[in-house]
């Protein structure tokens, strides 16, 4: 069962490294609809035996992040009708090359950590580190507000698997009540994005920051 | 190693490779809604070329007639270092993988000289191209094998391959995952397969390993082409050992998964250079990066 769930938390690691060196909008929405599929699949998996409980996270988990949220964006995408590039402002191979110095020291940062002994060894928060990593640099490095949002979905995802270590001692209404808000955040997100479009005819968000009143 | 798998091994070695560059084309063929060439149109290339003759620029040298022969002779000698069906390979001694290596570096070597030997700045473009992405390729191999190393704690190729279910397979299954996609890339990267090199187009601009052998004519171009799809064979062997879980303890087995994985290989190949467009020569070196960060990040988690 670990060798399972490690296998698929290295695919999430991949499709981190995936979203960090992607060049198009459309490629980095499926990565992280992908993403949130595997994760859902983790959640299932993670706990050695099968409860009604970690059935519902998983399968919301997979309808919300690997679905609904990518086709709310997808759509939001074809609305706004901007170019396919993402523009970084920090090109794909360094901020790959980060990614990938984050997630080696988030590994070495995982050993020294005093985890319960069921989740001693295993990827589980290595790789939520590396994920929230990911997401970080994505909300910081990219130009366009739909890859930023995406940023923000990846981060949640890596929030996702550390709270997976927690299922036990947290109730699972509170992550239920997590996957709520998140719904809620990216459609309020999508909502915006499709306003900026509309006034300014670019998603650039570096932009904004002339956005003042004479 | 009994004489009779070292016959066989052989003669998978010198009959199979053109096979494998045929399924490729006909499963784009199919992909693209035509018929295709034969399967085994390969074969009947090489002979139509082995039976022609060569025309030699005055200004070649013999470096230019001894790289075909190398790049095939290299590409044999690294065929005998991969177990293929049985579970080990002719040759087998610790650290044979850095000779496996070094033996794709010495054909690279020669074909770039040969590339310069004629003159033509056409094609020392191409053989800039080929030193630059190979000077990127050849890390992510290393740290791959290294990867393998450490997980198996042996220095052959034919120990370092052997994954199967009683060797380890699942638990180490996520290293094995990042060193497959690892050397999968490597393996694309390597024998100019799309998205890093077109093999069927000869617009300039594009080209790298085409440019480097344009000069090449009659039975010099068919040891180059038969060279290259043994090279496609070898480097193939050696990406589906890495996941391959049977047990190649039994001959049949070990036969039927072996050569059913480098189909499923070949139709995958297809399928990528049907779906794919190549890729911009930018964003070569950054694939290729990520290759290598794949293949370091496996050799972290044999570390941990």
């Amino acid at each position: 069962m670990t060798a399972l769930v490690d296998s698929l938390l290295i695919l999430v690691l991949l499709l981190n490294f995936f979203s960090l060196g992607t060049t198009r909008v459309k490629a980095l929405i499926n990565g992280s609809a992908a993403q949130g599929v595997v994760i859902g699949f983790v959640a299932l998996f993670s706990q050695g035996e099968l409860t009604v409980e970690t059935a519902v996270v998983a399968v919301s988990a997979v309808t919300l992040k690997g679905i609904v949220i990518p086709r709310l964006l997808l759509r939001a995408l074809r609305d706004v009708r901007i170019r396919q590039n993402i523009e970084p402002f920090i090109d794909y191979v360094p901020s790959l090359l980060m990614g990938a110095v984050g997630s080696g020291l988030a590994i070495l940062f995982a050993n020294t950590l005093p985890l319960a002994p069921e989740h001693e060894g295993a990827l589980l928060v290595p790789t939520s580190l590396s994920t929230v990593l990911t997401g970080f640099l994505l909300l910081t490095t990219r130009r366009k507000a739909i890859s930023q949002v995406i940023g923000y979905l990846v981060l949640e995802n890596g929030v996702f698997i550390l709270g997976l270590t927690l299922v036990g001692a947290m109730p699972f209404l509170v992550e239920l009540g997590v996957l709520l808000d998140l719904l809620v955040g990216i459609f309020v997100m999508g909502i915006m994005v499709n306003h900026i479009g509309r006034e300014f005819s670019s998603l650039d968000t570096s932009r904004l920051a002339q956005l003042k009143e004479e | 190693m009994p004489v009779h798998q070292v016959v066989l091994h052989l003669l998978c070695l010198l009959t199979l490779p053109p096979l494998l560059v045929g399924i490729i084309v006909k499963v784009k063929a199919l992909f693209a809604g035509r018929v295709g060439a034969p399967l085994l149109q390969p074969y009947l290339d090489l002979f139509r070329l082995y039976r022609k003759g060569t025309v030699l620029s005055r200004t070649s040298t013999w470096l230019f007639v001894a790289s075909p022969v190398v790049a095939i002779v290299t590409m044999l000698l690294a065929g005998l270092l991969v177990p293929f069906g049985y579970p080990s390979a002719p040759l087998a001694f610790t650290g044979d993988l850095v000779l496996f290596a070094y033996l794709l570096g010495l054909a690279r070597f020669f074909t770039l000289l040969a590339a310069l030997d004629t003159g033509s700045a056409f094609e020392g473009m191409g053989a800039a191209r080929e030193a630059t992405w190979a000077s990127l390729a050849e890390p992510a191999l290393f740290l791959g094998l290294l990867a393998l190393v450490r997980r198996s704690g042996s220095m052959s190729l034919s120990t370092v391959l052997d994954v199967s279910l009683d060797r380890g397979w699942g638990e180490s299954s996520a290293v094995l995952l990042l060193v497959f996609v690892s050397l999968f890339v490597v393996f694309l990267a390597e024998n100019c397969r799309i998205p890093f090199d077109d093999p069927n187009t000869h617009l300039e601009l594009t080209m790298i390993h085409e440019a480097m052998v344009l000069d090449h004519s009659g039975p010099a171009l068919g040891l180059i082409l038969q060279g290259a799809a043994t090279k496609l064979f070898v480097l193939g062997a050696l990406v589906v050992h890495t996941i391959l879980p049977m047990s190649r303890g039994s001959s049949v087995v070990g036969w039927a998964s072996f050569l059913g994985a480098m189909i499923g290989l070949a139709v995958a190949v297809g399928v990528i250079e049907s779906t794919m467009a190549r890729v911009r020569m930018k964003r070569v070196a950054s694939l290729l990066i990520a290759a290598c960060v794949l293949a370091g990040f496996g050799v972290i988690l044999t570390a941990r």
